[in-house]
């Protein structure tokens, strides 16, 4: 399937069932946890000073808890109102706003101590009508220029976003140099097809001394619990130390299963014993 | 949730509306208290941020006249209390805010403001 930008606006692929959808999903969730995470580390906030931040595409609010536990003040925008219903129903602390990043922000100069945004930037690529506010770089521009006002100075914006190509990826780095920002590109994991995670890392100011982008994380660095698929790994669990197939419903299996048809009240499940999970004798 | 902190940092941004953008009014405001957690030095460092005279203004219409009209010089625990109660505590569920200069409208319908602007006020 192609990317969820390339099918349809934001706020229509983002309609109510996928919203929920996409909530209640558990890779996501954590998906969106991790990258809030390293957002927040790139964000470099001073510790222990509570701070505004901006949550730029807050969604339905999967970073916005995040900034909650981590004791952020914040606001969120985005344009997909059943994204936000969502997070309406799930109770964030932080205000939500619907508003379109490309038609640029109405905060005041000065406003944030900081912004985030996850898996936004690449939905801001796509020309929706032919108007000319609707052409990419237009939008960007609008979205950057008026970004950069609201920060404070010094301050920092992250945005983890998945960009198709090099082009992508020069059209945004030079909008938001073009609108003031310092910085660039942050690659975690540059040569796994999968972990690989691009951050623009933008600077308001720089208070005397230049800012150094960060270094993105490398292999060495990249730890073990995370989800990588091995064939031989799932080849290995198939069979058992005889080298025989292990059955794939063994007894454990069938008294997880039964189990859980207890808890969910359902009738007529068989009681466990002895003989539980056996195959009957071929003389029965 | 609109409530006044961010109401305070949110000017209008139609195309051209450059002058006397802020703040909004609100209109036919339904506003609901809900409790947040005190941190002092939070709103101490947001101080500098705020405009005093639309806060006060925006707090007597949504019906709390608690703050002083104009920016005590002492902030003691006092005034903090005070100011965390406006700027955090009172959400505003229903309404609308209007643009003093350019009369655009953005409904607050369920605490969520609706920004979208239409083409032609892009700018």
């Amino acid at each position: 399937m192609s990317r969820p930008e390339l099918q349809a606006p934001p706020e229509i692929y983002y309609g109510d069932s996928e919203a929920v959808k996409y909530t209640k999903n558990t890779r996501n969730q954590q998906i969106q946890a991790d990258l809030t995470y390293r957002a927040l580390e790139l964000l470099n906030m001073p510790p222990d000073q509570s701070a505004f931040l901006l949550d730029i595409g807050c969604g339905s609010g999967l970073s916005g808890e995040i900034l909650d536990e981590e004791g952020y003040v914040w606001a969120g925008v985005d344009i997909a109102p059943s994204m936000l219903e969502v997070a309406l129903e799930r109770e964030v602390e932080g205000d939500l706003f619907l508003q379109d990043i490309g038609q640029g922000l109405g905060f005041r100069p000065g406003s944030f101590d900081g912004a985030i945004s996850i898996s936004v930037l690449q939905w801001l690529l796509n020309a929706e009508t032919s108007h000319h506010t609707s052409a990419p770089p237009h939008r960007l521009h609008r979205f950057f220029t008026t970004l950069h006002s609201a920060l404070r100075n010094p301050s920092r914006a992250v945005f983890q976003f998945y960009p198709t190509s090099d082009d992508q990826i020069q059209l945004i780095t030079s909008t938001a140099q073009k609108a003031g920002f310092g910085g660039g590109i942050v690659v975690d994991y540059p040569n796994s097809k999968k972990a690989r995670k691009v951050y623009l890392c933008l600077f308001v100011g720089g208070g005397g001394g230049q800012q150094q982008v960060p270094a993105g994380l490398n292999e060495e660095a990249m730890d073990d619990d995370s989800v990588r698929f091995e064939r031989r790994r799932q080849r290995e669990r198939a069979r058992d130390r005889s080298g025989k197939r292990k059955k794939v419903m063994d007894k454990e299996w069938i008294l997880k299963k039964k189990e859980l048809y207890r808890q969910r009240g359902k009738e007529g499940v068989p009681r466990d014993s002895k003989f539980t999970g056996r195959k009957r004798k071929a003389t029965f | 949730m609109v409530r006044l902190i961010t109401h305070n940092l949110l000017a209008c941004h139609v195309k051209g509306c450059t002058t006397n953008n802020f703040p909004l009014q609100f209109q036919d405001v339904q506003i609901e208290l809900q409790e947040a957690e005190f941190n002092p030095d939070f709103v101490r460092n947001l101080l500098p941020r705020l405009e005093w005279g639309a806060l006060v203004d925006a707090a007597k219409q949504v019906g709390d006249t608690s703050l002083p009209p104009e920016q005590p010089e002492m902030t003691d625990d006092d005034v903090l209390q005070k100011l965390h109660h406006v700027l955090l505590e009172i959400h505003i569920t229903e309404g609308a805010m209007v643009c003093s200069n350019c009369k655009h409208i953005y409904p607050i319908s369920n605490g969520i403001p609706n920004m979208l602007l239409s083409e032609h006020e892009i700018g």
